[in-house]
């Protein structure tokens, strides 16, 4: 990087979190996003927490319309967006008053000082401004004129004030880009190619952006000025990925893999919705994007694209989960190839639709009537959901079932870099379909039995066009063999016992126990708490105390070891943003007792909280010997 | 990595073979109550196959759930019996991923008009390339009589002891409601008129939507009697023609006159023969269409039957796919190393 600025007059950091906070309209996601992105290309590990409300446009100012995005910038390999931000930047009143109580006593608080007037005071519920006298004493407070010295900076390009006060969000990106050294040209690139055509707005932005900068160089605040070196990564060619994106990307590369094309249905719900965005994108892959009218049509004409011989996919959040219930039963029972991706949010009802959680582990695993098992795995970060996307595709082609995906909030906005796989490397997954009479009748003649089962109890997909192979199935129970409706119920009973059996034989790789195999306490995670899990078990490693971890990617099946491994340690604890859903499957499958760690505030774990967890156990534990 | 394969593509090399209706006729035991309308459908269906020079293979019947709702058992082609009213949904995505197949939904006035009616006319209005039969039957019969969306009201039934308080649908103008681009209606006691409905069907590029009015003999018995009667029908049925003036009776004394509050049964000789209306199905409003199909509120007075509109309109399945086509024929053909390098990327 040619413009990284002097290194020499910044004092070297290991690691930094900084949180932009801003009422909805102020634009924090996007000034996030391009610190991020600058970060990235500059070489950091790093790891980010968009924060926003429901609503598009809260009412300006007030506590209900704050937006935040957190981001951690580290040297070193890092697993989580941070415990508690260096910096915080409140771009108003309401900004400050909601996210204070995150910044790390003693941390920075660098604010807006234009919007502390009165009525932006008391829009977010102050009776004085915290500015003036203690409240904010035991912080390092940069106070700053954002919103005029933006519009002082953009007078002279023909810019209104008020579209001048549009890019006071360039303003703080520029004076933190200085304070973390950032590279510059990043942005300006984005800005150029993002406002191409609006040479108003690239000016504005840009003037504020060198403001912002110019401040921290002018404005004394030399002291704050650090830089947080390039992190060690395997090297390769990286790209800072989200975990839709990597979601989107993953369906495609299982399309390439298996030859078949992309078919998802879907309607639109947060925080899924980006996942139909960015595969309506990809025609040149030949994927086809049918945005449905109901979340029960999505995942009905993904059951019709499956059966016409295409990879089938339905992309929802947990409300739409619910509703799709019927429909991936009659998935289950046609025994046709489906992936059904449930980016997990909080609930129930509507609940919290652009917070995180992972309490729809019991609704993957039984949330369809009848005996109806289906594989379920989960991502554990971002850029794994490229990973998981083609395993889930890989089942449901291998064993012709569906298949449901678990990512939720955090790791569907949250993004990381991501070390680019080679796709030369990416294993082919094997499809085949009947194209032949599998049986003989009574007279003799050839005839395709639609649940006639090889050895691993799956059943041949003969696509319609196939000639002669003309067959009908449905939802009502099938003969075994014949597949033609049946009530016997010998029948049923070996049905059921056939549909639970092919599902539950199907293999998952072995666990693999992180930390020391010889720690009396094992830390179980599933899907998102792996960035949090394995910051605190590094931590506690550090400490010099000792602890084991393990990861779920396979809720079901579940791997055959673990049942082993749970019961080779004294203790096991498990952190779920829920209140113990695996804890219940755990101890309902093994008979161990695993102790549930819950959190349930619509944010993901940090890495201090389960730290604090597991100190807490292993001084239980220690105590108890002496 | 293998090329993505486009299943729907390849040609058919071979002349499509000559059939019969035992082709077409399943293995399976036909289970409707003895005497119910399905079996003439479904009879009219099976002899209709073998004229229209089909493949069975590329024949697909797609259902939901009902008595109707059983009749891909009994077509000697592919066929899915899916869930209670998500067949034109299923149907949907089959066609859009196989538009070289010839896609049937068969369902009930329940199945189609009550819970599956969002995907019912979200299919019309895409217009998507399905036959979509509905066998209207006033009644639900799988469950053993209960009052359904096409109901009459005052109907006594199980679920309605005192009377049906609630009006119905009208199958025809909830699809010109939807603007479907085509409309008809026949009867279970005229094969050769239901073999006509489904054959234009089948011809129809884009959504085509027939109504069956089928007896229920069992829980519904005679409700479309008193127009489908043979002994009725030249006075109570309205045979829609396209280009002919809309003429009715053994006489053909009466007809249907446009006044400004829509249309209306007239005697002929009253009004003179140059006021009665000339049946144009291709009319791209659907007003007249839609009034037409209010000339009857119940099965007790004088019903139109025919096509009601038949226009041209965008194909859905053929549109998406043709811009998936434009896409690559600009771009080329994805390649998954460049998409994932279509971001900012940096080396290590």
């Amino acid at each position: 990087m040619t413009d990284m600025v002097e290194a020499r007059e910044a004092a070297e950091v290991d690691e930094a979190i900084i949180r932009f906070a801003g009422d909805s309209g102020d634009g924090m996601q996007l000034t996030g996003d391009r610190f991020t992105n600058a970060s990235a290309l500059f070489g950091n590990d790093l790891s980010t927490l968009p924060e926003y409300p429901a609503e598009i446009r809260a009412p300006a100012g007030t506590l209900a319309g704050v937006s935040a995005f957190q981001v951690h910038i580290s040297n070193h390999d890092i697993t989580t967006p941070g415990d508690a931000p260096d910096v915080l930047v409140a771009m108003n009143p309401a900004a400050l008053r909601s996210d204070l109580h995150t910044l790390v006593p003693g941390g920075t608080l660098i604010v807006n000082r234009d919007t502390f007037d009165e009525r932006n005071l008391a829009k977010a519920g102050y009776d004085h401004n915290p500015l003036d006298g203690d409240d904010l004493a035991g912080y390092s407070v940069i106070e700053v004129a954002m919103t005029s010295i933006t519009k002082d900076a953009c007078k002279d390009l023909g810019v209104k004030p008020r579209d001048a006060d549009r890019s006071k969000n360039f303003f703080a990106l520029g004076l933190l880009s200085w304070m973390y050294s950032r590279p510059v040209e990043p942005t300006m690139d984005w800005i150029d190619a993002k406002f191409a055509g609006k040479d108003l707005v690239i000016g504005a932005n840009k003037a504020a952006f060198n403001a912002g900068h110019a401040y921290g160089e002018t404005a004394e605040l030399g002291a704050q000025r650090v830089i947080v070196h390039a992190a060690p990564l395997s090297p390769g060619t990286y790209t800072n990925i989200n975990g839709n994106t990597a979601l989107s990307w993953g369906l495609v590369a299982a399309s390439q893999l298996s030859g078949l094309p992309l078919y998802l249905g879907s309607y639109p719900i947060t925080p899924a919705t980006d996942i139909l965005h960015e595969l309506s994108k990809h025609k040149a892959f030949g994927v086809t994007t049918f945005q449905a009218e109901d979340e029960i049509a999505a995942v009905g004409a993904a059951i019709g694209a499956s059966y016409g011989g295409s990879l089938a996919v339905t992309t929802t959040s947990g409300p739409g989960l619910a509703l799709k219930g019927e429909a991936i039963g009659l998935a289950v029972s046609l025994e046709l190839p489906l992936v059904v991706v449930n980016i997990q949010r909080g609930g129930p009802s509507t609940g919290l639709p652009t917070k995180t959680e992972a309490a729809d582990l019991m609704m993957a695993m039984y949330g369809r009537h009848g005996e109806s098992p289906m594989p379920v795995v989960a991502a554990r970060t971002p850029s794994d959901c490229f990973d998981i996307a083609i395993e889930a595709s890989r089942i449901a082609l291998t064993y012709n079932t569906p298949v449901l995906l678990l990512s939720d909030g955090y790791l569907a906005n949250g993004s990381e870099p991501w070390l680019l796989p080679d796709v030369e490397d990416l294993e082919p997954i094997s499809v085949s379909h009947a194209t032949e009479f599998n049986q003989t009748n009574e007279d003799g003649d050839g005839v395709f039995w639609p649940y006639l089962r090889d050895e691993n109890l799956v059943r041949p997909i003969a696509l319609p066009g196939t000639p002669d192979l003309m067959h009908r199935i449905g939802g009502i129970e099938k003969e075994d063999g014949s597949g033609n409706v049946s009530y016997d119920p010998d029948n049923h009973e070996l049905m059921v016992h056939l549909r639970d059996q092919r599902i539950a034989s199907i293999p998952v790789p072995d666990l693999r126990i992180e930390g020391d195999e010889d720690a009396d306490l094992l830390v179980v995670g599933w899907g998102s708490t792996w960035g949090a899990i394995t910051g605190a078990v590094r931590r506690i490693r550090t400490s010099g105390r000792k602890v084991a971890s393990v990861h779920l990617t396979h809720l079901y099946p579940l791997p055959a070891n673990l049942g082993d491994v749970l019961r080779s340690f004294e203790r096991v604890l498990v952190p779920e943003l829920n209140l113990g859903q695996l804890v219940r499957i755990l101890r309902a499958e093994y008979l161990v007792d695993a102790e549930p760690l819950s959190k349930m505030k619509g944010q993901p774990f940090t890495a201090g909280e389960i730290q604090h967890a597991i100190g807490e156990r292993l001084a239980e534990l220690e105590g108890g010997r002496s | 990595m293998t090329d993505v394969l486009d299943p729907g593509t390849e040609l058919d090399p071979d002349p499509v073979p000559e059939t019969t209706r035992a082709d077409w006729s399943s293995d399976q035991e036909v289970r409707w109550c003895p005497g119910c309308g399905d079996y003439s459908i479904l009879t009219a269906m099976q002899l209709l196959m073998p004229e229209l020079g089909v493949r069975r293979e590329k024949t697909v019947f797609i259902s939901g759930i009902g008595c109707a709702a059983r009749f891909p058992y009994y077509m000697n082609t592919y066929g899915v019996h899916t869930i209670h009213g998500r067949a034109p949904a299923v149907a949907t995505g089959l066609a859009m991923a196989r538009p070289d197949l010839d896609v049937w939904v068969i369902g009930g006035d329940g199945d189609m008009l009550s819970i599956g009616g969002n995907h019912l006319i979200h299919a019309l209005r895409r217009n998507v390339n399905l036959n979509i039969l509905l066998f209207n039957n006033q009644i639900y019969g799988l469950t053993k009589g209960q009052f359904s969306p096409t109901s009459q009201k005052g109907k006594v039934t199980k679920s309605s002891p005192v009377g049906l308080v609630s009006r119905p649908f009208n199958p025809i103008s909830v699809a010109l409601g939807a603007e479907a681009t085509f409309v008809a209606r026949t009867h279970d006691m005229d094969r050769r008129h239901m073999q006509e409905m489904f054959r234009r069907a089948y011809e129809h590029e884009g959504s085509s939507f027939v109504e069956v009015l089928q007896n229920c003999n069992v829980f519904n018995d005679g409700v479309f009697a008193t127009i489908t009667k043979k002994d009725v029908r030249e006075d109570m049925l309205i045979d829609l023609q396209h280009g002919k003036p809309i003429l009715f009776g053994s006489e053909k004394q009466f007809g249907v006159a446009r006044r400004p509050e829509g249309v209306v049964i007239v005697e002929v000789a009253e009004v003179g023969i140059e006021y009665i209306l000339v049946h144009d199905e291709t009319i791209r409003n659907p007003s007249t269409a839609f009034s037409l199909s209010r000339l009857a509120k119940t099965p007790s007075t004088p019903t139109p039957v025919g096509v009601f509109r038949a226009i041209d309109s965008g194909e859905f399945s053929t549109s998406v796919a043709a811009q998936i086509r434009e896409v690559q024929a600009q771009l080329g053909r994805g390649d998954l190393a460049t998409l994932l390098r279509s971001q900012p990327t940096w080396e290590v």
